[in-house]
This record gives structure tokens, C-alpha cells and sequence, in this order.
């Protein structure tokens, strides 16, 4: 062991993981052509709905009705059918993206430092009451956030908060599984003797919360933090709810609204190209979020899963 | 225990006497609070009062006579004879029984499969399995909803055009299962990541000796694998009764395109949603999500005890 992997034992582990990792895929090792048919064919079901939204959003109104679901129709109205969808309404898709990105982005640093604080806390103090309050907060996982909704909606409607975008943002900022992540994160990330030697030097129990625990809980800060921003981008219920101004609403309320305008009858017909499109839209930003991020996936849920 | 020789080495290097380590003691004490109560007040806000609140309002009821009234355990007793609350609780149990082990097995199987590195493309197999996900229900919901649909859904599409009858997925019949599908879709790829992550996380060391000795992948998987990632897999277990039980969005958006098949009642949350909202009664709707909470909790707690029972008596044979 060199000395580097002293200092950091978890990032030696991985390094160790990962070393034998490619030890098991190593050439020579052979791979199965059927199980990789069969996956390829199991893929396929989670990409078709995907690959029709995508081919639907090229067509207009009329040509959804009249061309088969997996193939273009002759005319291209992607561009169209985009320019349509934010020029729908005055506009208001726009409003329901920066909405979208706002409740999201807030709720999920927020949730992520708030569990960040608690979970390291937890993981290396022993403190009275500490234990009683982590177990109050494991049950709460349990605890069916929408059984919630509807006292809380009506809490916050006597405070007046009903109708503005605290009444998405507050609720949620509880994360206990965040907790429990961080918690189980912070225990095998951070070194005790780190923090020893830090105080010895002088340091003061935050900054060596701010330099040395922040530090090494950043990956599983970050899938916290995707946790709860997928959490609130998708959320339907709550801003259903709390949220009675179409200008508020993120994409999740203003597109199914817009779907139900586009069932309602033959003269609101023009909205089903709308609605796919927007749809369409509407996933692009957490895709490619996906697929840059995705790594942290795995390294945050590696340990909440393992030492569960 | 590190720590405390570490501590004590330290101490007695300095040459300081105990009173500095209890200061110490005492800071960290103080920093450990510090640390948890912002996280602690929003928790007591948002999770702790209104779940109190909720409680308190499912054992009053509104009347025209009398305003609101304490009625005890009424709105209790009349849940559990209300047939729309207990249609809603079974669907959900039929849902629990038959979709979470379909998508559990799926995902562990998915989560197998690219973890024995025998498949070609792995990484692309995986995002795709995952990438539903990111999409939220609302918006999985409505694309189903269309591929689904009579109009211009491909299903149809591609059923008509061999010149059979094609079957109305919205039906009141069929919608069940049709919702049954869209939420394995959703959710496969989320406990395959999982999964996925605690097989990573085994050291090969346990495996390595089994392959020698000849043990077959099938082999391995089962006596190795799937025991050493079985806190994840309760973890997954848990969670998918959770979400199953709450099920609410893709039965409240297909109500517009099927609604005779949904109701007002297909799952306990869109029942307590339209009583909240739709019918003003907001204490036999608090009523009912309490009610939902317990079952939740009920059938969660036996899962686990189930699991850890199971667990004793394989650690005893």
C-alpha cells in the first residue's frame, strides 16, 4: 500500500474495486452471445416509448392520426411543432421550465446540505439523544409523503404560503433517506484520525466540517443532490396542490393540464402535437443530466445499499 | 477506537491535561447539534406536524349542524366499511403482489446479467434500462397513455393492420395491468442501479474461490451474489411498497383518457386527493391517508421482520 491509499483508505478501496473489476472482464473471459441478445431485446422495450415520443414530436396533428406510430411522416414539423409549443399560451412553457429548474435546483442543494450537515454529524459524533433522533428520522422513510400533502396544504394555506413556490420548495427539503445516505456515506468516507489530527492542529469542530468532511462526502453529497432533484422535477402531487396560478406551475402540472385540454373535445385537437412535443422537451434536461452524472449513481448508492 | 488512541496519544504528546479534552468533548457535543438542527426544524415543519396535524383533524368532522365536531374514531370506523376505501387498498395490494415482484425480478436479473460481464454493450444496455427514470411519471404516463390509446396509439396500429381486434388497454379491465406496466417501466431501471451498485461493491475475493472450484455463473449469483447484496434488495422491497401503496399520478392522468375505468377511487391516495379537493371533506380524507400510512408501515415492518427472521435461521443452519 502506498501512502496515498493510507491517507485515503476509501479511495484506495475503490481503486482496489475497480482493479478487480477489470480482473473480471478481462479478454479471454468469454461473453454470451444469447445473453446479450436477450438484453439488447429487454432494452428495447425501455427505448420504444422513448423512440415514438421522439418520432411523434416530427409529426403534426393531422399526421399522428394518419401515419403508423414508428415511422415519419412526409412532412417534418419538428421545428414547428417546438416553435408551437413555447408559443402556446403566451408563452407559458418557458415560464414552467424556469419554474421547473428553480423548485428543483433549490430543493435539491438545500435537501443535499441539509442531509450533508446531518448525516456527518451522525456518522462522527456520539452525542446524547443522537441515536433516538437518527432512528425517529429512519422511520420517517416509511412515512407516505403523500399522506402528508394534504395537512400540509392546509397548513400552509393558514400561513399564506399556499400558491407560491416555498409551498414546492419546503417539503421538499426533507430528505431522511438523503440522512441515512449520508450518514452511511460519512462513516466509511472519512477517517476518525483525520479529524483527530485536524483538531490537534487547532481546528475548530466547522472548519474541519467545512475542509475534511465536505471534501470527502462530495460524490455522495452529489447523488443526494440528483436524488432530490429527480425527486422534485418529476413531483406531481405536491405542486398539484399547492399550486393554483398557471404561471407557478412547473412542466410535470402544466403538461398534464395541457393533456387534458387536448382530450376534451374535437376543436382542442391541435394540442395533442403540442403536448407530445413538450413532453419531449420536458425530458431532455434530465437525460443528458443522466447521462453526465451517472457514475455518482453508483458510488452513493454502493454504500447506502451495501451497509443497509 | 482509533480515535480514542489517537486522542489519548495526542493529549498526553501536548501534555494537557483532561480538562482540555472534556472542553473538547464539549465543543464537539455542541457542533454535533449545530449540525443536525437545521435538518431537524425542517423535519419537525414539514414531516412531524403535519403528519401530528393530520391525526388530530381525522378525529374531528364538518357539519352543517354544529360546525366542526369531535367525532372520536367515526371517520376510522367508517373507512374501513367504506367500499371505495378498501376497493383502492386491494387494487393496491393486487398491484404490490403481482407488479413489485415482476419489476424486482427484472431488475435483478438486469442488475446479474451486466454485473457477470458477459454482455456485450453493457453500458449501453444499462443507460437504456435506466433513462425511464428520468422521465417523470407524469410524462411516462401520458406517452403510454397515447401508445395505449385508440387514436393513434402504435399498438393498435399494429395490431389492426394484421386484421385482428385490438384490445382496449384502458378498459376497465385491463387498466390495472396497463398502469402495472407503466410503473416497471419507470422503475426497473432505478432498483436495477441499485442492485446494480452493492454486486459492484463485493469483493471478487468471495467468488473467486467458487469459480475455481468450478461453480457455474447461475451458481455463483445464487449462493453468493444474491446473499451478499440482500440488505439492497430489502431496500428495494421496502421502497417499491412504499411507492406502490402511494400510487397517484398514472391513475389521476388516465382518468382523463379512461374515465369510467379509474373512478374516483382507483388508488386510497386519488380517493383522499378527491375528497380533500373535489368534495371538501377534508377530515375523512385525513382519515384515510392516516389509515394508508399505517398499512404502509404494517406491511413494510412484516417484510423486514420476515427478512431478518429468514435471515436467523439461514445463520443458524
Amino acid at each position: 500500500m502506498t501512502t496515498s491509499e493510507i491517507a485515503s483508505p476509501v479511495q484506495g478501496q475503490t481503486v482496489e474495486r475497480e482493479r478487480n473489476h477489470r480482473r473480471r472482464l478481462r479478454p479471454g473471459k468469454e461473453r454470451s452471445n444469447i445473453l446479450t441478445i436477450a438484453m439488447f431485446a429487454c432494452a428495447l422495450y425501455f427505448l420504444l416509448p422513448l423512440v415514438w415520443l421522439v418520432i411523434s414530436s416530427t409529426k403534426s396533428n393531422t399526421d399522428l392520426f394518419s401515419t403508423f406510430g414508428y415511422w415519419f411522416a412526409h412532412d417534418f414539423n419538428l421545428f414547428n411543432n417546438i416553435a408551437d409549443v413555447f408559443s402556446y399560451q403566451g408563452g407559458v412553457f418557458w415560464q414552467w421550465l424556469l419554474n421547473t429548474v428553480f423548485y428543483a435546483g433549490v430543493s435539491a442543494v438545500g435537501a443535499a446540505a441539509l442531509a450533508a450537515a446531518a448525516g456527518y454529524a451522525f456518522a462522527k459524533y456520539k452525542f446524547p439523544g443522537g441515536t433516538a433522533i437518527f432512528s425517529g428520522i429512519l422511520g420517517a422513510i416509511m412515512v407516505p409523503t403523500t399522506a402528508l400533502a394534504i395537512p400540509t396544504y392546509l397548513l400552509f394555506a393558514s400561513a399564506h404560503l399556499t400558491n407560491t413556490p416555498l409551498a414546492v420548495i419546503l417539503p421538499s427539503l426533507v430528505s431522511p433517506f438523503g440522512v441515512y445516505l449520508m450518514r452511511v456515506y460519512a462513516a466509511s468516507a472519512i477517517p476518525d484520525s483525520l479529524i483527530e489530527a485536524a483538531r490537534i492542529d487547532g481546528a475548530s469542530e466547522f472548519r474541519i466540517f467545512r475542509s475534511v468532511g465536505l471534501r470527502l462526502m462530495a460524490p455522495g453529497i452529489v447523488t443526494v443532490f440528483l436524488f432530490a432533484l429527480v425527486a422534485t422535477w418529476n413531483n406531481y402531487f405536491l405542486p398539484l396542490i399547492m399550486l393554483s396560478t398557471s404561471n407557478l406551475y412547473p412542466l410535470t402540472v402544466g403538461l398534464a393540464q395541457e393533456q387534458q385540454a387536448a382530450g376534451a373535445g374535437g376543436s382542442a385537437q391541435p394540442l395533442f402535437a403540442i403536448v407530445i412535443t413538450g413532453s419531449f422537451i420536458s425530458v431532455i434536461p434530465l437525460v443528458i443530466a443522466f447521462l453526465y452524472l451517472q457514475r455518482y449513481w453508483q458510488t452513493g448508492l454502493a454504500t447506502g445499499g451495501v451497509k443497509g | 477506537m482509533s480515535s480514542a488512541v489517537a486522542s489519548k496519544t495526542a493529549a498526553a504528546a501536548s501534555g494537557h491535561p483532561p480538562r482540555r479534552r472534556n472542553e473538547s468533548r464539549r465543543n464537539q457535543t455542541v457542533a454535533a447539534y449545530a449540525l443536525i438542527l437545521p435538518f431537524v426544524i425542517v423535519f419537525l415543519a414539514m414531516l412531524v406536524v403535519p403528519l401530528v396535524y393530520s391525526g388530530v383533524l381525522s378525529f374531528f368532522r364538518t357539519q352543517i349542524v354544529g360546525g366542526t365536531v369531535f367525532v372520536g374514531l367515526s371517520n376510522y370506523v367508517q373507512a374501513v366499511t367504506d367500499p371505495l376505501f378498501l376497493g383502492g387498498v386491494g387494487r393496491m395490494g393486487l398491484f404490490l403482489v403481482i407488479q413489485v415482484p415482476i419489476m424486482l425480478i427484472f431488475a435483478l436479473f438486469f442488475a446479474l446479467a451486466l454485473d457477470s460481464g458477459r454482455v456485450r454493450a453493457a453500458k449501453f444496455i444499462r443507460l437504456a434500462i435506466f433513462v425511464p427514470y428520468a422521465v417523470p411519471a407524469v410524462v411516462a404516463t401520458l406517452l403510454w397513455g397515447y401508445i395505449y390509446g385508440s387514436n393513434f396509439g402504435p399498438i393498435t396500429q399494429v395490431i389492426s393492420a394484421l386484421g385482428l381486434q385490438a384490445p382496449n388497454l384502458l378498459s376497465s379491465n385491463l387498466v390495472l395491468g396497463s398502469i402495472m406496466n407503466i410503473v416497471t417501466w419507470e422503475f426497473v431501471g432505478y432498483n436495477m442501479i441499485i442492485l446494480f451498485s452493492a454486486l459492484r461493491s463485493i469483493p471478487t475475493e468471495l467468488y473467486d474461490a467458487a469459480q475455481v472450484d468450478g461453480a457455474g455463473q447461475w451458481r455463483i449469483a445464487w449462493s453468493v451474489k444474491i446473499p451478499a447484496i440482500r440488505p439492497a434488495i430489502l431496500l428495494t422491497v421496502i421502497f417499491s411498497i412504499i411507492g406502490s401503496f402511494q400510487l397517484f399520478s398514472e391513475p389521476q392522468l388516465l382518468y382523463n383518457l379512461a374515465p369510467n375505468a379509474i373512478g374516483t377511487a382507483f388508488s386510497p391516495n386519488l380517493y383522499a386527493y378527491n375528497l380533500a379537493f373535489i368534495n371538501q371533506n377534508i377530515n375523512y380524507a385525513a382519515a384515510i391517508a392516516f389509515l394508508l400510512g399505517l398499512v404502509i408501515m404494517i406491511v413494510s415492518y412484516i417484510v423486514q421482520l420476515t427478512a431478518q427472521r429468514r435471515e436467523r435461521e439461514q445463520g443458524a443452519a
